[in-house]
């Protein structure tokens, strides 16, 4: 069977979730061999094993963390010239986008980002994409060279497929040329403890409602109680009242859980645009005629003030 | 010797208008206002923030796309920007990334540039991947995703706020640079900006001015092929409740019928 390779995105050996979803995807049109880059690989190797990863090709550099992007497009064109795969899956981040895209022009070969589902086709793999705020959905197919594919976080349930997941010393040569974007300083954003927004089943959002810093506690207590990630809309962001790092939206993160609960966000299209694509959508707003609700499966008109602290009440009480 | 200073910028569908596809599977753009991408607002904002810190910098804004891609050019050009360059061929029709990036890189290249300058994504394709792709065609550094930007000495830096961490970047020139919408809000055009556009130089050019085979662009040039387009079935109508103090509650009851909690 053909092989498709698989990038691993992970710290420090810890491979996190939107890779064992592409090793579920890439199942479907070949044998997944993963490409590791940095350290840790033995740790990695035992999950993306069990994930069925029949191999797993592995280099670290020091130029791997000291310059932009180019060093590991430089590995995993060498993963690529030992393995002539059918495919090359990459996580739909904003690194993984950039490696793809400079993959796709060394080796000839077309590109698809932002896939939210594949499957084999007679010519090739097909990736759907949710397109135009998602309004449409699309079917496209890479048509010259090998397919290179970013997928979204959340487009498919990892599934265990126990695999020999062999580790193998990939050898890299870094070119001078991709030395070019110097990481002069590097500071690891703290970990909230909740969920990684991209990655979680629930997400809570507060908007230009919440109407201050200081409130958005309230947002976090029902978030907490349903063990989801917190986000938030642009306005509320650019107000200084949350991260940018958990803006929803066109320019933010691009979100897919389960559940996505909206607290006073309007729904404007740039914010429907990271958030449309969530199974069941619930909105709390006091204006009935905010667009929002033309999305949602259940709605609330009312001060999110009395409707959130009573609903997380009501979860605690469920959850005993 | 003066910086030369190249932004990419895009002409697309309005994104709060009713955006489609056409029959071949390409974007409509008969049935839908155009307009600058949103977010190449920002990367002529910065250029122009660029060019004001620098003794003598010139700004050269340059899209492919079709004849009313032209109003994208004017828009830059009318908060400031010097002169325009418009790719505008009948055999770009249906140009997909690689293609794009490849007449792109050729402009830039034909045109000569210290600094290229991006937008983070356009609007309607919205992959995010033009700049890398421009960055490895021109093999220059590409200094990518940036909230904040400068450009002194002969080195551009910058600030990427990463998906795991923040990054303090430096590359010398000449590089590729795309910003984000937290770089800084764009300017508007003022009146004088506006009428002085209208005289500013626009030079149009066809894929034979830039040794680009019809081959490697348009419908059947593409890397890529879309099959299938379809329009997602409008939502069915959800429930909505008034809160007349039991909607938390009936908002959680909900949530328990879903199995979230
Ligand atoms: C809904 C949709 C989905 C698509 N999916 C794919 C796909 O999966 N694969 C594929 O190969 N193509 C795809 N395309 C085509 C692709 O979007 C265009 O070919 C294209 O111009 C490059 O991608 P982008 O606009 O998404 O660029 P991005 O990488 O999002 O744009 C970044 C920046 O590049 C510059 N730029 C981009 N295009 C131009 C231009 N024409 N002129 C000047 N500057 C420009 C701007 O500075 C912009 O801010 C898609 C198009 C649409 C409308
Ligand atoms: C290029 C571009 C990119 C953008 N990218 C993004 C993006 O990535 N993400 C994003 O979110 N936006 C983005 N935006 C901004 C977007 O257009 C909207 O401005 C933004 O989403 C509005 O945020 P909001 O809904 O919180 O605020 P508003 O639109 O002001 O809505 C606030 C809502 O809260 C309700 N409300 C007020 N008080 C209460 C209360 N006590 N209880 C209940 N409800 C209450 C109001 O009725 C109102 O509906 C972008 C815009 C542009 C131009």
């Amino acid at each position: 069977m053909a092989e498709v390779l698989v990038y691993v995105d992970h710290v420090d050996g810890a491979v996190r979730k939107p890779t064992l979803e592409l090793l579920t995807l890439a199942r479907r049109v070949g044998e997944p061999v993963a490409v590791h880059l940095g350290a840790n690989a033995e740790d990695a190797a035992k999950v993306l094993g069990e994930h069925g990863a029949v191999k797993v090709l592995t280099a670290d550099a020091p130029e791997f963390a000291e310059y932009l992007v180019a060093p590991k497009v430089d590995a995993l064109q060498s993963a690529y010239d030992a393995v002539s795969p059918a495919a090359v899956l990459l996580p739909s981040s904003t690194e993984g986008k950039e490696i793809a895209a400079r993959l796709a022009v060394r080796i000839g070969s077309g590109i698809i980002t932002d896939a939210v589902d594949l499957e084999a086709g007679d010519e090739g793999p097909v990736a759907t994409q949710s397109v135009f705020a998602a309004s449409f959905t699309t079917k496209s197919r890479v048509t010259k060279g090998t397919p290179v594919i970013t997928v979204k976080p959340n487009s498919a349930a990892p599934e265990a497929a126990p695999a020999a997941g062999t580790v193998e010393q990939l050898a890299v040569t870094v070119a001078e040329s991709s030395k070019g974007t110097k990481i002069v300083l590097r500071t690891p954003r703290e970990s909230t403890g909740r969920p990684e927004l991209t990655e979680a089943a629930i997400v809570v959002s507060g908007g230009r409602g919440v109407n201050g810093a200081e409130n958005f506690p309230v947002i976090e207590a029902l978030a907490d109680s349903l063990g989801a990630a917190v986000g938030a809309s642009r306005a509320a962001v650019d107000a200084g009242w949350y991260p940018h790092t958990s803006q929803v939206g066109q320019t933010g993160k691009s979100v897919s859980p389960q559940l996505y609960i909206a607290a006073g966000i309007s729904g404007a299209i740039q914010h429907r645009a990271g958030m449309q694509t969530s199974k069941t959508i619930v909105a709390i707003n006091k204006d009935a005629e905010a667009p929002i609700f033309d999305l949602v499966d259940y709605g609330v008109v009312g001060d999110l003030f009395d409707v959130v602290p009573a609903l997380t009440e009501a979860v605690k009480a469920r959850k005993g | 010797m003066s910086l030369r200073i190249v932004v990419c910028v895009k002409y697309v569908p309005d994104a709060t208008g009713d955006r489609h596809f056409a029959e071949d599977l390409t974007v409509d753009r008969d049935d839908v206002d155009g307009l600058l991408s949103e977010l190449d607002e920002y990367a002529v904002e910065q250029a122009l923030q660029i060019k004001e810190a620098a003794d003598d910098a010139e700004i050269t804004v340059l899209t492919v796309g079709p004849e009313d891609a032209n109003d994208a050019l004017r828009k830059a050009l009318s908060m400031g920007a010097d002169k325009g360059v418009h790719v505008e061929d009948d055999d770009l029709h249906g140009t997909d990334a690689l293609g794009t990036s490849l007449v792109l890189a050729k402009a830039i290249e034909k045109t000569g540039y210290d600094l290229v300058v991006c937008g983070m994504a356009s609007t309607d394709g919205g992959m995010g991947v033009l700049p890398a792709l421009l960055a490895e065609r021109l093999n220059v550094p590409q200094v990518t995703q940036l909230s904040e930007v400068a450009v002194a000495d002969g080195k551009v830096t910058g600030r990427r706020d990463g998906d795991t961490a923040t990054e303090q970047l430096e590359a010398a020139l000449p590089a590729v640079v795309s910003v984000t919408d937290q770089s800084g809000e764009a300017r508007y055009p003022s009146f004088k900006g506006i009428m002085a556009a209208k005289k500013k130089p626009v030079e149009s050019l066809e894929l034979d001015d830039l040794d680009v085979e019809a081959d490697e662009v348009g419908l059947e040039g593409a890397w890529t092929a879309v099959d299938e387009a379809t329009e997602r079935p409008a939502r069915t109508a959800g429930t909505i409740v008034k809160d007349e103090g039991e909607g938390g509650k009936q908002l959680a009851e909900f949530l328990a019928g879903q199995k979230f909690i």
